[in-house]
């Protein structure tokens, strides 16, 4: 992983940043479902812990006026793109400053203002919706890239065929990352996938398809890195296939009686932070106490993301039908 | 970034009228909507050297390029989501679809997407997207190339739903739906493509959410959409020489649907038919006649409010049996007779 760190380019200030932003996500959730386990917030979540690295790995490869689509599983999509924790967890709450008003919640997450074009409901859902994002950036002659999330299970439906041969034809600067995490709820990637690697079917749109070890942030922000500079030369669209496992079930209703327990504990030592900081720890990029100091300081800030939400007041039922047209 | 050209006011009327066909007029508002604002575009099945499938889009991508009039591959989940996604990002596209029974094959993107994303977002995205798509039987065309599915859009909130009945009324609703903000699903007839009227030059809207008299009666008010409207006004001029008079109101938009006109209507002629061509059950008529009856029409009604729609049943084949799944003249003037003879 070294050798990754230093052919990455990036800096110790930006390497800090991402392991922060890591910590962030994983706090954020853990926080998220000890919430729920107390009642405070309801509906459901879709966690991604475990799944930090490509998150983070992704959205560092990214301008700040790019654009993201995210999906159910997409708290660390929103917060690697650079979303504030408290307006995410004002929008957890269902309060009125939250970053849909409380209208979205965790399913619905998008910081427009910020280029994240939102979190979906809907598995493959965002893929179209990021074809036309990056049609709009070509008519537009911006210099921007849209890059789009899903899962394994997504790249199983209609939406993604018709949405990647388009891209493909009209040479779109769009980036898809199949976060492939084993599972699509509860059927398994190999039971569902008819190829190997989801990243061969770039080869049906002519595009080129990659896969990488989604706990290595390295390996992650390379592969995207060099896919984005392509795409954002006019280039196209490429398919990457990143390669994770998310550590708790689908949503709060699964039992995972898919998995056994030994696999979670083998993945689990993939840890994509503790790689990380190990990583950091070896290049003599960070000390043990710089280390604490990150992990210190992003508790602070979901601790105080939570005061701030409790705090915030919910939606006045009266403004119901604001916002269902312009 | 494309910036919309500066431009006198809504209304530019001309002093002449032309005649010009519905699909003619629809052309006519494209071109003045492309002209006007260079992020407006077309993507469609066939749009560009094809013209469309029916000839709406002839030789616009000579006038604005295969860019702005972009043939797409058959892919209606994809042209959806390219215009929602595109939309949200600084455009204002507008998708057709070839058929409206294709549109099943959008409908996720449509009505998961691009309804909700303004709601879901706390109102901080914007979807101006016009999806055009010829509706409708009398082509011969069967089952699945028939159909009239406006009410399922109805049902949807944060989808407009537009179905224009005139050359007239097609090029201002069109444009009015082109300036919206919000996503339009605008809904023409096949049989009306070729149908003639009165089009002024220039730029000119027809405000969405307004209903309009198409014929004014005494006798009874026939609430038509679409192909309905010139059926209704052939049946008044039958009834016309009977001495029964019938005030025809043309919805024009059915989602967000202003009541008032119709009510106005009813409360002078005290009867009211509702015609449509989609499948009776379900359909929108029920929504007019529950506006009517439940509100400032009621204490004016002299008569049931009757529905005249389609049968629930798929568009057959045969001439005759497509001909009877739906409302014909002779069946508004059976009905409306009825009606205002009290024979019921």
């Amino acid at each position: 992983m070294e050798t990754k760190l230093k052919e990455s380019g990036l800096d110790s200030a930006t390497l800090l940043e991402a392991l922060r932003k890591m910590h962030l996500i994983r706090l954020f959730e853990e926080k998220a479902e000890s919430l729920y386990a107390l009642g405070k917030i309801h509906g459901t979540m879709h966690l991604s812990i475990g799944q930090e690295a490509s998150a983070v790995g992704s959205c560092l490869a990214l301008q700040p006026d790019d654009y993201i689509l995210s999906t159910h599983r997409g708290h660390g999509h929103c917060i690697g793109k650079g979303a504030e924790p408290k307006l995410m967890m004002a929008e957890f709450f269902g309060k009125e400053v939250g970053y849909c008003r409380g209208r979205g919640g965790s399913m619905h997450i998008a910081d427009v203002a910020g280029g994240n074009l939102g979190a979906n409901g809907i598995v493959a859902g965002g893929i179209p919706l990021s074809t036309g994002v990056g049609l709009s950036i070509q008519m537009q002659q911006q210099d921007k890239v849209c890059l789009t999330f899903f899962g394994d299970g997504a790249a199983n439906e209609g939406a993604f065929h018709e949405s990647l041969n388009l891209a493909a034809i009209w040479d779109l600067p769009v980036v898809y990352i199949c976060e492939n995490n084993q599972y699509g709820m509860s059927m398994s990637v190999e039971r569902a996938c008819a190829v190997q690697r989801i990243a061969q079917r770039a080869a049906a749109y002519d595009i080129p398809g990659m896969t990488v070890d989604g706990n290595d942030l390295f390996a992650v922000y390379g592969a995207v890195k060099a896919a984005v500079d392509r795409a954002r030369t006019g280039d196209g669209p490429m398919l990457i296939e990143s390669v994770t496992y998310r550590w708790r079930g689908h949503s709060k209703s699964d039992r995972q009686r898919y998995r056994s327990r030994d696999e979670v504990k083998e993945w689990m030592e993939k840890d994509p932070i503790a790689r990380l900081e190990k990583a950091l720890l070896s290049a003599e990029i960070v000390s043990e106490a710089d280390l604490e100091q990150v992990a210190n300081a992003a508790r602070k800030t979901i601790e105080d993301s939570v005061a701030f939400a409790e705090a915030a007041a919910d939606p006045d039922p009266a403004s119901i039908l604001e916002g269902v047209y312009a | 970034m494309l910036k919309q050209r500066e431009t006198a006011g809504a209304r530019e009327d001309s002093a002449e009228t032309r005649e010009l066909t519905y699909a003619q007029a629809i052309r006519e508002a494209l071109q003045l909507a492309m002209n006007r604002d260079e992020r407006v575009f077309m993507l469609g099945e066939d749009i560009g050297v094809y013209g469309g499938a029916f000839g709406v889009s002839d030789g616009l991508i000579d006038q604005f390029g295969a860019e702005r009039i972009r043939d797409t591959p058959i892919s209606e989940a994809a042209i959806a989501g390219a215009a929602i996604g595109s939309a949200m990002t600084g455009m204002r596209p507008i998708a057709e679809i070839q058929f409206m029974d294709f549109i099943t094959l959008s409908m996720e993107q449509l009505v998961l997407q691009g309804a909700k994303i303004r709601f879901m977002f706390g109102g901080k995205a914007t979807v101006p997207l016009v999806l055009r798509t010829p509706a409708g039987s009398g082509t011969g065309a069967a089952a699945q190339h028939s159909e009239s599915l406006e009410a399922w859009f109805v049902h949807v909130p944060g989808l407009k739903v537009v179905m224009p009945s005139t050359p007239y009324d097609a090029k201002g609703l069109l444009l009015a739906a082109i300036e919206d903000d919000n996503p339009v699903i605008f809904v023409e007839h096949k049989l009306l493509y070729r149908t003639k009227g009165h089009v002024p030059e220039g730029y000119y809207t027809v405000p969405l959410s307004q209903s309009d008299i198409k014929r004014e009666g005494t006798d009874l008010s026939v609430i038509a959409t679409s192909i309905m409207v010139p059926r209704a006004i052939e049946a008044a001029e039958i009834l016309a020489k009977k001495g029964i008079e019938l005030e025809v109101v043309d919805p024009r938009t059915l989602k967000p649907y202003d009541a008032t006109i119709a009510t106005q209507s009813v409360r002078k002629t005290g009867k009211a038919l509702v015609v449509h061509e989609a499948p009776k059950t379900g359909g929108f008529g029920a929504e007019v006649v529950a506006e009517l009856v439940a509100g400032d029409a009621f204490d004016y009604l002299d008569a049931p409010v009757r529905r005249l729609a389609g049968l629930d049943v798929p568009i057959p084949y045969n001439r005759e049996l497509e001909r009877a799944a739906v409302p014909q003249v002779e069946d508004i003037v059976r009905e409306a007779r009825a009606l205002v003879e009290g024979v019921y």
